[in-house]
């Protein structure tokens, strides 16, 4: 009898234990490598006011679409561009009219060294650096886009040889913190400390520079049974998630 | 196909291979000779110093290098005042990055060779007169002769096979720094499948081809080191 008791209250702490997993779900996100800081800031919001969970992969976009196609547990994608998250759609791994762009990315001239990146950009056209980082223009859009820059300002030619490319804007904005590239094109969101750039010097590419980095997010089909996939995508829309991403140097569609 | 930026790869992590494999050929003589013969109590020591690459993570390995290398590194600040500038993003600092790598793969070889050689052959030599230098190039290094060979060849594929390191120290450079394993790996993260598969597919043959080597005409085991 005693024995019965004992063992009924453990079962009972036991529920009480696994009682909030039962209505709160977790969700698995695969989240691009720009999007680090904002994310982390928005998951712990989306816990707070939803119950839910979100579990974040950061990455490279390009990675996440050849780990999904081949099975990955993803249930929301978050790209860095509109191109991977149309992929995954087009592969039909993904529900089509749940994409939506949740941040427009802004593009950023940083040096770790104060003073260096003058408020034009000019430090381009002059000598006084020997290695220009920036991601991969074939694997990243911040890279893409700032080749666009380049070209736009007609240097491309000239400073080609000077490129070191970073895998991902996160290995990017390595090379150039730890001093090796004394200057990279990064996302401002990875400078940003209190709505400006936070140390050494930067400056912060006009957005007419180059076609807009339009940062696509996807409900997966993983996640379609999953009710905190959804809650997620709507969560992004939401004022308190916006004021976090504009926080974090991003536009929001249609309000630049 | 292989396209031409492919071929550059292939030839640039040979040479990085080669290079790194005739220094650490010569780095690792000494030091496995001294590991296989000391009695020092620094011997635990070195030795595990020694195999830390085995078990670092190489993405770690390759971020403490690209900050020590760095301008505001003690290595990037020692090679600065020597007018060579910092070794990030150059040749020779993927080198350096891949005797640090690769040092376990061919010291480790070494010292099994060196300490089963056992005591007798060097007496005997002694008796004969024969100097320390002497001893070591007419004696040593015949008996040792299959373990050089393994240093060597394991030393040279592990290299080819090195990713991470270079990943981080490197900045993906063509002809510069851009190896195979990186080629590869940025094929596969643009999804140009096929490219990533001819390429990796040559990979998989010179593997297999000098681990046959190694296994049959040369009746040795590799791995017949320490940690195994």
């Amino acid at each position: 009898m005693l024995h019965n008791r004992f063992f009924r209250s453990i079962l009972a702490a036991w529920l009480l234990l696994i009682a909030p997993a039962t209505w709160a779900d977790t969700v698995l996100v695969a989240v691009a490598a720009n999007f680090t800081k904002p994310m982390t800031e928005i998951a712990e919001a989306f816990e707070k006011s939803t119950g839910h969970s979100a579990k974040l992969s950061f990455g490279s976009s390009g990675k996440f679409v050849s780990q999904i196609e081949n099975g990955a547990p993803f249930e929301v994608f978050m790209a860095a561009d509109a191109e991977n998250a149309i992929k995954l759609q087009n592969a039909g791994l993904a529900v089509a009219d749940t994409r939506f762009t949740y941040a427009l990315g802004k593009l950023v001239l940083w040096s770790a060294t104060p003073g260096l990146v003058d408020e034009q950009g000019q430090i381009l056209s002059k000598d006084g650096f020997k290695h220009l980082a920036l991601a991969d223009p074939k694997l990243a859009p911040y890279g893409a886009a700032a080749l666009e820059v380049l070209k736009h300002m007609g240097l491309f030619e000239k400073l080609q040889p000077l490129f070191v490319l970073g895998e991902n804007i996160s290995q990017t904005h390595q090379f150039v913190s730890t001093g090796n590239a004394e200057l990279g094109f990064l996302a401002l969101s990875q400078v940003i400390a209190d709505g400006k750039i936070g140390s050494g010097s930067g400056w912060i590419v006009p957005d007419d520079r180059h076609a807009p980095i339009r940062q696509d997010a996807i409900l997966l089909s993983k996640g379609v049974e999953n009710p905190a996939a959804p809650a997620l995508l709507q969560f992004l829309k939401a004022p308190q998630a916006q004021t976090i991403i504009r926080k974090y140097g991003y536009n929001l569609p249609n309000q630049p | 196909m292989l396209s031409a930026s492919d071929i550059a790869t292939l030839w640039l992590t040979f040479k990085v291979a080669g290079y790194a494999t005739l220094l650490m050929m010569l780095l690792g003589t000494p030091l496995a000779w001294w590991l296989a013969r000391t009695t020092s109590r620094w011997k635990g020591v070195c030795n595990a110093l020694v195999a830390l690459p085995l078990v670092l993570p190489p993405t770690v390995l390759g971020f403490y290098l690209l900050v020590m290398m760095g301008p505001n590194g003690a290595i990037g600040r020692l090679t600065t005042e020597l007018g060579l500038g910092t070794l990030p993003f150059t040749f020779p600092g993927l080198v350096v990055a891949s005797v640090l790598y690769s040092l376990p793969f061919v010291v480790q070889p070494l010292q099994t060779a060196f300490a089963t050689i056992g005591e007798h052959p060097l007496e005997a030599a002694a008796t004969l007169r024969a100097s320390p230098f002497d001893t070591f190039f007419s004696v040593v290094v015949p008996l040792a002769k299959p373990g050089f060979m393994t240093a060597a060849i394991l030393g040279f594929a592990h290299t080819v096979g090195e990713f991470g390191v270079v990943l981080m120290v490197g900045g993906n450079i063509p002809d510069k720094t851009r190896v195979v394993s990186v080629q590869i790996y940025n094929h596969v993260e643009a999804l140009e499948y096929s490219e990533a598969h001819w390429l990796a597919g040559c990979l998989l043959l010179f593997s297999f081809s000098v681990l046959l080597v190694l296994y049959t005409a040369l009746k040795t085991h590799p791995v017949a080191h320490p940690l195994k």
